[in-house]
């Protein structure tokens, strides 16, 4: 269970010219701007739940992961990560934590993987036989095998990455962080670290909390999405309630022969080239098959695709809603 | 303890998969601290003593503080690049795992190469030894291992306020090389030579001083107070404000964060 109330955090950043002398000076007097990093914030996440947190760069996502992690001491405000409080009682906290920073490597560089594993294993204490079982483990789900005889700078970024969250895993955390885990992978890891995600979360009950701009992460992984932006949660529900906040709004994507067809009342005209027109509509003023008749009933059509607002659109369309 | 070792036999065997680099810059290091000797052996060349010592006096002085340095370079590189590891964030992930933080610091980076020095260093002493003209005796051994450890410990001590500035600015920390590599230069004379004022700060604020110019008089039968034998010991006090500003530093980075 992990409960935040009222978290806030200020940072002051120092103003200062670069140089030796002002160097010396500012150890002694600075100028000071302060960010409002966060605000007031309260969330509550229950054992094992999947929560996406989302916002745009500089929202204050990172913040809460690292206050979260024991890293940072917030300036006000309650946080209680199963009865205890990360930055007081670190190590005790850090022991039941995994955290995964997407764009960082914790692994050894130099030596093969299962070095590194095994010096994690003696960081943590974690006993023999705990370890081997979830050496096991993880080595199937992630299909590891041969990437542990490999040291980690002959690997591909997809491949570390699944070696980052399993070296992040091998003392059978509690609560799982990740922060952006498939930042500039490809399809195929993307897919594989999702599904890989998944079953930890059904399988073991793991909770999760991932940060991402990659909304298919979102999509394919989180049932609930905390949405945060100027240091503020703005909000807290499903995707499915989120997908209700923003508009119905449609696209469609015609393609046709001859003369070009007109647009009626309720079609914005997005996009006209050689055949192919993007078309916009509310399908509360003009319904999609009206659109389409009425379309067809003005030139040759030899394509129509229609299509709903992505996740994309309607997080970039959230953001711009609350300002952020 | 044993942790470290682990740590210990990662590092080596990173490092030893640069075979050639690893060597090169071994041996490099070790023809280029000669240099150092070489410095003072010119010296001579011109005069027969300086300030009371000879030659082979002085080469004992340098040799023992290149070795304490080198020590605490080798096993403290942690600190010495700890800008770095504020930088890219390695630090953030040492606050994430369970174990003491100056620990995790120390283990994280030790840099064989540097043994370089050490090894010169060992020659010098080796040679230095003999030609003293120190009556060796076992409190005298006690004393120039001494003088060694608790050196590094100064070094040590002087990296963890390094570090602990790091926390408060990142730019600027280039007066702190005037302590730790102008130590070493500097110590490789007896602190005295500097003149008096040099002598008190290297006393009474970085204790330099106590694990080379006064432990030397004593192995030199200039001073016969015991006092002069453990005043080593006494530099490792040293070590409690630098741990505490490290302390404060650290407050400083978790309500930071930068």
């Amino acid at each position: 269970m992990i409960t935040l109330s009222n978290i806030n955090k200020t940072f002051r950043v120092a103003r200062r010219q670069a140089g030796f002398g002002r160097a010396v000076k500012a150890l002694f007097s600075r100028e000071y701007e302060l960010i409002h990093a966060l605000n007031d914030v309260s969330f509550s996440i229950k054992d094992g739940e999947m929560v996406g947190y989302i916002g745009p760069n500089g929202a204050g996502k990172s913040t809460t992961i690292k206050i979260m992690c024991g890293i940072l001491t917030p300036d006000s405000g309650e946080c209680n990560i199963d009865g205890r409080v990360p930055w007081r009682e670190r190590i005790a906290h850090v022991c039941e934590i995994g955290v995964v920073f997407g764009q960082r490597s914790q692994l050894w560089w130099d030596v093969p993987i299962i070095d590194s594993f095994e010096l994690i294993r003696d960081i943590y204490k974690t006993d023999e036989k705990t370890y081997k079982n979830s050496l096991d483990e993880l080595t199937m789900l992630l299909d590891l095998g041969e990437l542990l005889k490999t040291p980690a700078r002959s690997l591909s970024l997809g491949q570390r990455m699944r070696c980052e969250i399993a070296a992040s895993l091998l003392h059978k955390p509690k609560i799982l962080f990740l922060d952006e885990p498939t930042i500039g992978l490809d399809a195929v890891s993307k897919i594989a670290v999702r599904q890989f995600i998944k079953k930890l979360n059904t399988e073991h009950g793991t909770t999760v909390i991932l940060t991402t701009h990659d909304m298919q992460d979102i999509e394919a992984l989180t049932e609930r999405i905390l949405l945060i932006g100027k240091g503020r949660i703005l909000l807290d529900g499903s995707l499915d309630e989120l997908k209700k906040h923003s508009s119905s709004r449609k696209t469609l994507v015609v393609e046709y022969t001859g003369v070009m067809p007109t647009t009626s009342e309720g079609m914005t005209l997005k996009e006209m080239k050689d055949g192919r027109l993007i078309i916009t509509l509310d399908p509360e003023i003009l319904p999609v098959s009206d659109a389409i008749t009425h379309l067809a009933a003005e030139a040759d059509l030899t394509d129509v695709s229609v299509s709903g607002i992505t996740a994309e659109e309607m997080v970039a369309e959230l953001y711009r809603e609350y300002h952020i | 303890m044993k942790l470290y070792f682990k740590y210990f036999s990662i590092h080596l065997k990173s490092q030893m998969q640069y075979k050639a680099t690893f060597f090169l810059n071994f041996f490099g290091r070790i023809v280029m601290s000669f240099a150092t000797v070489a410095s003072v052996l010119f010296m001579f060349t011109r005069f027969n003593q300086v300030d009371g010592f000879t030659v082979s006096q002085i080469l004992l002085c340098t040799s023992v503080v290149s070795m304490a340095y080198s020590l605490a370079e080798v096993f403290a590189r942690g600190f010495d690049i700890f800008p770095r590891l504020l930088g890219n964030g390695e630090f953030d992930r040492i606050l994430v795992r369970p174990r003491g933080i100056i620990f995790q610091v120390l283990a994280s980076h030790i840099e064989f190469l540097r043994l370089g020095i050490f090894i010169q260093a060992v020659a010098v002493l080796l040679y230095a030894i003999p030609n003293s003209g120190v009556i060796w005796t076992g409190d005298k051994i006690v004393t120039l291992l001494l003088m060694i450890f608790c050196g590094a410990a100064v070094f040590f001590g002087l990296y963890i306020i390094y570090t602990s500035f790091a926390f408060f600015t990142t730019e600027g920390l280039e007066f702190m090389n005037i302590l730790t590599h102008g130590g070493r230069e500097f110590g490789r004379y007896p602190y005295v030579i500097y003149g008096d004022g040099i002598l008190k700060f290297l006393t009474y604020i970085i204790p330099l001083a106590l694990i080379q110019y006064y432990p030397l008089l004593y192995l030199l039968d200039r001073a016969q107070s015991k006092l002069y034998m453990f005043m080593p010991i006494i530099s490792l006090l040293f070590l409690i404000p630098s741990y505490s500003f490290f302390l404060i530093g650290l407050r400083r980075y978790k309500s930071t964060g930068s």
